[in-house]
């Protein structure tokens, strides 16, 4: 099994750590993964994305063009990495911001309305835990209990105490996922 | 379950250095390279082992702390990035002139000039070729994953030990930045004084006790005659580093039709490239140097034989592609194909330019 993911948004959104939570999830089940920013001027408000590949064999390049999986957050990650998606690949999306909808008919499309649960959380920060979740629904690539141990392992001691809150996050993403076109 | 982490390349690097004993570290900050400072200050390694931490003023004024540090015996190193190496490069020259032991980690952008933040292999020149004034050669290791950002620090020791010669890991943005499993080395201890003396007295500063000669460490010599015999006796000490320290990966090359010349993230790239053109029947091998100095010449050859092409990949306008032709020496074609200016080029494009450039060219 080899998942080459690419997840794609604004800095601000959890893009990075997201890609580093699912990352350590891997880990957890002892596969071999990589975790490759885009890095430099980004930042709050600017854009930013992670390549995430999660493999039971050895990873060979960390620079992709084509994604088993593209998980966009922002209508420029639409415009760009749209195209990227291998045909019967998946492409999970928040419509919040999205003015272009993906047009292709030769991959999996699904949305997860993120932006919107977060707010009804009152926490902004619990967003890409709700993707996540969303993500593992439709490609359940590493177990809950992993993801779990993984955010143990990513988030310092301190914000362990947020830990369920992240799980709750990730069980409302996985109960809000929607298909919107299945090959 | 052995303790993996998971780690940037430069944040490996870092954690390494403190494992491996590492007596100082003097660094500025230059993206891509930063969190290797970030990261030893973070974790205070002078409650740990000891070891010191410094923010130099300057790259110029770190280069020659290391300098100082090294001339003492001690286990001493820098990072920076390509214009922060660049401003290194007489130091870098003084050090190897004087036949010291150091470590140097070079995360290379896209240059010239201040050029980009992004990754680039463009640095292979200056390196390998040199880069300071004066016939010198570093020992230049070349990693491909976060694990041999993490390994290549003690063998970039040991080698520098071993010759008293500078030795530099020569990453880049892609390395340096990506996270990736790692399995760091159990701590060492530091080096006592006394300990230093044992092993490095015959040369390093380190006090003259009654009864020996005192230990000079220069790069100066103004009587010819003897500059020239220093000379010859580096000259022998790279000869004896060319013969013994070369190291190599060969993926796929049981029995190639055409091969990849590779190192760091291109290597990583083309291992790729490789796998999607056996999708389509084509039968590639890639040689990935780890040590760019001294540089794998005879496997190369040896290769050359075998194969009907060569692509030497490298996010470069084509640099190590001329120590290839020179390895090569005729006997097949030789082609470079890289992305540059701080662009990564993606397996699919490599593979178009086997197809373009070595299978129908």
């Amino acid at each position: 099994m080899t998942e080459e993911i690419i997840i794609a948004g604004f800095g601000g959104q959890g893009v990075l750590s997201m890609g580093k939570i699912l990352a350590y999830s891997g880990i957890m089940e002892n596969k071999e993964v990589s975790w490759m920013p885009s890095y430099g001027p980004e930042m709050r408000g600017g854009t930013a994305n992670v390549a995430v590949i999660i493999s039971d064999e050895r990873i060979s390049s960390p620079i992709l063009q084509n994604f088993d999986t593209a998980i966009i957050l922002n209508q420029q990650s639409m415009d760009k990495f749209e195209s990227g998606v291998k045909p019967g690949g998946l492409l999970l999306y928040d419509p919040n911001g999205i003015i272009r909808h993906p047009s292709r008919k030769d991959i999996n499309i699904y949305t997860v309305e993120g932006a919107a649960e977060a707010a009804k959380q009152k926490s902004s920060k619990t967003f890409n835990m709700i993707i996540l979740g969303a993500y593992l629904k439709i490609k359940p690539v590493v177990k809950m209990d992993n993801v779990l141990k993984g955010l143990k392992k990513s988030l310092p001691e301190r914000h362990h105490h947020l830990i369920p809150m992240n799980e709750k996050a990730i069980k409302i993403g996985m109960d809000k996922v929607k298909e919107v076109n299945k090959l | 379950m052995e303790d993996v982490k998971l780690m940037k390349g430069n944040e490996a690097v870092a954690e390494a250095a403190i494992r491996a004993g590492v007596d100082a570290y003097f660094g500025y900050p230059i993206t891509p390279q930063s969190e290797v400072i970030e990261y030893l200050m973070a974790e205070e390694p002078h409650k740990r082992t000891g070891m010191v931490v410094l923010q130099a003023e300057s790259e110029l004024a770190a280069i020659n702390m290391v300098y100082g540090a090294a001339a003492c015996g001690k286990k001493v190193m820098t990072s920076s990035s390509s214009p922060g190496i660049s401003l290194k490069q007489e130091g870098i020259s003084y050090i190897a002139g004087s036949e010291l032991p150091c470590l140097i980690v070079d995360v290379v952008r896209g240059g010239p000039g201040l050029g980009t933040i992004q990754p680039s292999q463009a640095d292979y020149f200056q390196m390998v070729k040199g880069g300071g004034h004066g016939d010198y050669r570093l020992i230049v290791l070349a990693p491909s994953t976060v694990q041999e950002m993490a390994d290549f620090v003690e063998l970039g020791f040991e080698l520098a030990f071993k010759y008293r010669n500078p030795a530099l890991i020569l990453s880049d943005g892609v390395i340096g930045q990506m996270m990736e499993k790692v399995v760091l080395p159990p701590q060492k201890e530091r080096l006592g004084d006394e300990e230093i003396d044992k092993r490095y007295g015959s040369w390093a500063t380190t006090g003259k006790k009654n009864g020996r000669e005192r230990n000079i460490i220069t790069s100066l010599e103004l009587k010819p005659e003897r500059q020239e015999a220093h000379n010859l006796h580096l000259q022998a000490k790279y000869k004896e580093i060319s013969e013994k320290e070369v190291r190599l990966e060969k993926i796929n090359c049981e029995n190639p039709d055409y091969l990849f010349v590779a190192y760091g993230s291109s290597a990583r790239i083309c291992q790729k490239a490789i796998q999607l053109a056996e999708e389509k029947g084509i039968k590639a091998g890639l040689l990935r140097p780890i040590t760019l100095w001294p540089f794998p010449s005879k496997e190369i050859n040896k290769l050359a034989e075998q194969v009907k092409g060569i692509l030497v990949v490298e996010m470069s306008a084509g640099q190590m592609v001329e120590d290839v032709k020179l390895a090569v020496n005729g006997k097949v074609k030789v082609e470079h194909f890289g992305r540059f200016g701080g662009m990564v080029h993606s397996p699919d494009e490599v593979l178009e330019a086997l197809e373009t450039k070595i299978i129908g060219g």
